[in-house]
């Protein structure tokens, strides 16, 4: 009977708060039921399970809740014995608090599905509002305002007296306003600060409560939240005109990541290199075995294994590329067709080398944590990998420039694309340099391939999505010019990301070939074009 | 006698299949070898992509009917002769479908084939098998829409996944708004009209449903998971019925991961989806989203362990996993034995005519049944993707599924029933009592 009562999580708070106003013991054999359940392996047993602990005040559920939210919590069906695993390897007795020497083999996982995790959710809410941890107590202001449960508010009011930091201020703040909205019997005085407080909130989810409210208010509360919707909603539309610029760039960068490589093969040496696609996915290939390494072996380096990726793939890309150049390559300068097949032919070569040697099968690259999650800027989310592989590519981009343009091996490169026999005359050895430059831009593709394994499927079929794409961006940028490459990959990407909402993914494709062969047939040469002689050589 | 006859086959098929990695060599050498092999043996074609983009899928496919054949071979074979294998490369080419069944039927001269993954590969190779009178066993869940006689379908149809995976989130998880996303090809989209007339059958309103589809190898999901995260934000529960298919689906997990899109306030339920793919993800932010399959790994029955761990030993990997195709195919494979026992001939009419009402058991626990219209009875369950890429069964069918060929849900098709022992007819229309009408 009390279970029953107990199971509705509305009188969750309250009973906390009978329990700490009056001190009342909670009746010990009760707790060791309520833990004993979880034993069952039945969900509904295990929901119980949870209100009874969540209200019995003892000093165990909170470390209960939490094991089992991240699946610490052991049960053994035969003993009907629950145990806590602590993150550091040691156990406990659930009932008892004692340590444990080991948790038996025949113990497993207490099994949640996602009511279950809702549920442990809520109870934990309850539970971390008075945690210290102030991202804890945010956390559990936020999800109070999203059930905005008006049993919540004296616990809000009175954490909220207590509250010194500033963010878990304004998430008790808000929390409380979406209380009062909903709350019956709340002045309309009351309301409309509510409204203004949640208007300033000023995102998706203040929207929905909004637009959530029901319809026989007040006229003047009824007004007040048309107003904040719809200023919300005209502040909504201009922060999604923002975040389809950010997806924009963040698209052009994997574009102009992909094509870089290209630009050096394609564009400066004028090869229609259709293996371009593989070296990529060598690249990331080259990802997995350290990330395989490091795991056996160095699993404390995890989070540095894309450092150690990026010169490996650009050396192992590199190597294959000014291998393919002196094998098959060199043979065939000036005859594109014979090129296109060769290259094509090689495509296949590798992609079934790799499937042999790795399997046909994904691969699992991990995102080391400083790649991992998202943060918000405003009212949008901006995704670390993205961030990382734009600043990625923009170096990349950088030192390729910089290369170039500064090195020696820069000058001889083009010289050697701008007049190849003047620069054989000039005594450079033009054999080496096309090796070299061709070996460039494998290896830069291989470095590509190191920032598309973080959000993209490992698998031998990972360079062909990517090689339309980027003779697209080459040719629309102008053979031949890196700033070409650069400024056609972010175009060709906000023009996506923009038309993507509209017309849907298909479609937008779609129309962006439709647009570039409508540009290519105005601008045969590109957006910057070369001039001059060189053209013509 | 029996001995050297082994001894005859096991080198040129180890052979081959160490070959067909170098797809267009191996094609030469299995000519080669069927040819000269010796006439007292049964062929199985198996039409599978080992190349190309549906290589991922269906290689492994490829390795479970020879895993089959290799234990039956070891249990004496069929009807006291030897099964050999015929390994083709139709690599992910619809028309090289068509074009290599064709060569197994007519220049193997297989007694039945297995194969296709995609149902625009199994629409290519129809019309040959019709043709040349043979039989295919198809082992994916599919579009349903068709009952061929030469087709045995040991995958789901859409009232064994898609139907019962939305009325779980309907009844447990109390879902009020759908997303149904899906790649661009024509088992998203009959699969999402099937459901939508389903949904709107059960009183959910146009404005609740949102359809989304993108193309074949789609990577960059920035948009469409902010689209759904702001449908999903209006206060009503939102679940996402995502029938994206292969490469696509790594990118739209991480996505979700990343953009912190939890099982707990949206989750997503897949179709296509199953320990295969998973094992290219770190599936901890996946915790709790959700598949509907027919099978699934972690399911514990003795069968499934002794399975496992059989295979396991096949492919010398003691990390493979099984999914929900290969049981299909188990269970596809000992049909067609047993038909083939009952009709004491390999004849295809006469193994056609066998085939409905032959029973075998699934890994599961259950015995599934082929039916008139050439589909089979399957158990239904819903699994949680769990921390180690495994799922978690949180809830299944009472008893076995019987799949139906048409949709009852769409109006063109509600009044057809598939009927290959009574009626002879794959497209019997229940109303005006004739053979014909829609998918003839």
């Amino acid at each position: 009977m009390l279970t029953k009562v107990f199971r509705k999580f509305r009188v969750l708070p309250f009973a906390v708060l009978l329990v700490l106003a009056t001190g009342l013991p909670v009746m010990a054999g009760l707790f060791e039921d309520a833990v004993g359940k979880f034993a069952n392996d039945e969900f509904s047993d295990t929901e119980e399970a949870i209100g009874a602990i969540a209200t019995s005040g003892n000093p165990l559920a909170y470390p209960i809740i939490s094991a089992l939210q991240d699946g610490r919590l052991m049960a053994d069906p035969d003993t009907k014995k629950v145990y806590v695993t602590e993150p550091d390897g040691k156990s406990i007795d659930a009932t008892t608090g004692a340590p444990v020497a080991g948790v038996p083999d025949s113990a497993a996982a207490v099994r949640l599905n996602n009511r279950l995790r809702r549920t442990v959710e809520a109870a934990l809410g309850g539970l971390t509002l008075l945690s210290p941890d102030p991202a804890k107590r945010i956390q559990a202001a936020q999800s109070v305002f999203k059930t905005h449960d008006a049993t919540m508010l004296p616990v809000i009011d009175g954490a909220l007296q207590k509250e010194t930091n500033k963010g878990a201020k304004l998430a008790f703040t808000e929390a409380r306003a979406a209380i009062l909205l909903f709350k019956e019997d709340a002045t309309d005085a009351e309301k409309l600060e509510a409204i203004a407080t949640i208007k300033a909130r000023g995102d998706q989810e203040a929207l929905a409560l909004l637009t959530g409210l029901s319809g026989d208010q007040p006229p003047a509360i009824a007004r007040a939240a048309a107003n904040a919707t719809s200023t919300i909603q005209s502040s909504l539309a201009m922060w999604s005109a923002v975040q389809n610029a950010w997806y924009g760039l963040s698209l052009g960068s994997v574009l102009l990541l992909a094509a870089i490589g290209l630009a050096i093969t394609f564009g400066v040496m004028g090869v229609i290199n259709m293996a371009h696609g593989e070296m990529v996915m060598i690249g990331a290939y080259v990802t997995f075995v350290v990330q395989e390494t490091i795991r056996t072996s160095f699993p404390g380096l995890f989070d540095y294994s894309l450092l150690m990726a990026v010169p490996l793939a650009f050396i192992v890309a590199g190597a294959i590329g000014i291998l393919i150049e002196r094998s098959i390559i060199r043979f065939l300068y000036g005859r594109p067709l014979e090129t296109l097949l060769a290259t094509w032919g090689l495509s296949l070569v590798l992609q079934q080398a790799v499937r042999t040697m790795f399997g046909p099968t994904n691969r699992e690259v991990g995102n080391p944590s400083w790649m991992s999650g998202a943060f918000e800027l405003g009212q949008i989310t901006i995704t670390y990998n993205r961030l990382w592989i734009l600043c990625f590519t923009l170096a990349v981009f950088a030192i390729l420039l910089v290369m170039l343009r500064y090195t020696a091996l820069g000058l001889e490169m083009r010289a050697v694309t701008q007049n190849r026999r003047m620069a054989a005359s000039m005594g450079i050895a033009t054999s080496r340099v096309d090796a070299l430059t061709f070996g460039l831009g494998s290896g830069i593709a291989g470095i590509a391939g190191v920032a598309l394994s973080q959000i993209d499927n490992v698998s031998p079929n990972l360079g062909q999505s990517y090689i339309i794409d980027s003779f697209m961006v080459v040719v629309f940028g102008g053979v031949g010019n890196l700033w070409g490459t650069l400024v056609g990959a972010f175009t060709l990407g906000i023009a996506n990301k923009f038309l993507e909402p509209v017309a849907g993914a298909v479609l937008g494709k779609i129309a962006i070939l439709v647009l570039i062969i409508l540009f290519i047939q105005k601008r045969p040469r590109g957006l910057f074009a070369l001039k001059g002689r060189a053209v013509e050589a | 006698m029996l001995t050297r006859l082994t001894d005859d086959i096991a080198p040129p098929l180890s052979r081959r299949r160490w070959l067909a990695v170098t797809a267009g060599l191996a094609l030469g050498l299995a000519a080669l070898t069927t040819a000269k092999a010796a006439d007292d043996t049964i062929k199985v074609g198996v039409l599978h992509s080992l190349s190309g983009t549906m290589a991922i899928s269906e290689t492994t496919l490829k390795d479970t009917i020879l895993f089959l054949i290799d234990e039956q071979n070891k249990k004496g074979g069929v009807l006291g002769k030897k099964l050999e294998a015929v390994v083709v490369d139709p690599a992910s080419n619809w028309p090289l479908f068509a074009e290599k069944a064709r060569e197994l039927i007519t220049k193997d001269k297989v007694s039945v084939v297995f194969g296709c993954w995609t149902s625009v590969s199994r629409k290519s190779v129809l019309p040959v098998f019709k043709e040349l009178n043979s039989i295919l066993f198809y082992p994916v869940q599919y579009e349903g829409e068709e009952s061929e006689r030469n087709v045995f379908y040991t995958g789901a149809a859409p009232n064994q996944q898609a139907i019962p995976a939305v009325d779980y989130l309907m009844k447990d998880e109390k879902v009020k708004r759908w997303v149904l996303a899906g790649t661009d090809y024509v088992y998203p989209r009959t699969t999402n009209k099937i459901l939508e007339a389903y949904l709107k059958s059960k009183g959910v309103k146009q404005e609740d449903i949102m359809i989304n589809y993108t193309p074949f190898g789609h990577s960059d999901w920035q948009t469409i998971v902010a689209d759904i995260k702001k449908f999903g934000s209006t206060g009503k529960k939102t679940a996402v019925v995502s029938t994206i298919n292969g490469d696509a689906n790594v990118p739209f997990y991480k996505e979700l991961g990343n953009q912190g899109v939890k099982a707990t306030d949206i989750p997503v339920v897949a179709f296509s989806v199953g320990e295969e793919e998973l094992a290219g993800i770190d599936t901890k932010p996946l915790l709790g989203h959700l598949a509907a399959w027919n099978y699934f790994q972690s399911i514990k029955t003795p069968e499934n362990e002794k399975f496992i761990k059989a295979w396991q030993a096949y492919t010398k990997n003691p990390k493979r996993v099984t999914n929900d195709p290969m049981e299909a195919h188990v269970i596809g494979f000992e049909m067609w034995v047993k038909a083939v026992e009952k009709a004491k001939s390999v004849d295809a009419d006469k193994v056609i005519d066998a085939l409905p009402g032959i029973e075998a058991k699934n890994l599961t626990g259950g015995t599934s049944k082929m039916l008139p219209n050439h589909h089979i009875t399957k158990p239904v369950f819903i699994g949680e993707i769990k921390a180690n890429g495994q799922f978690d069964v949180v809830w299944k069918t009472p008893g076995l599924a019987a799949g139906d060929a048409w949709s009852k849900e769409l109006d063109g098709s509600k009044d057809l029933i598939g009927d290959w022992v009574g009626k002879k007819c794959g497209n019997y229309n229940t109303k005006t009592s004739k053979c014909g009408g829609q998918g003839s």
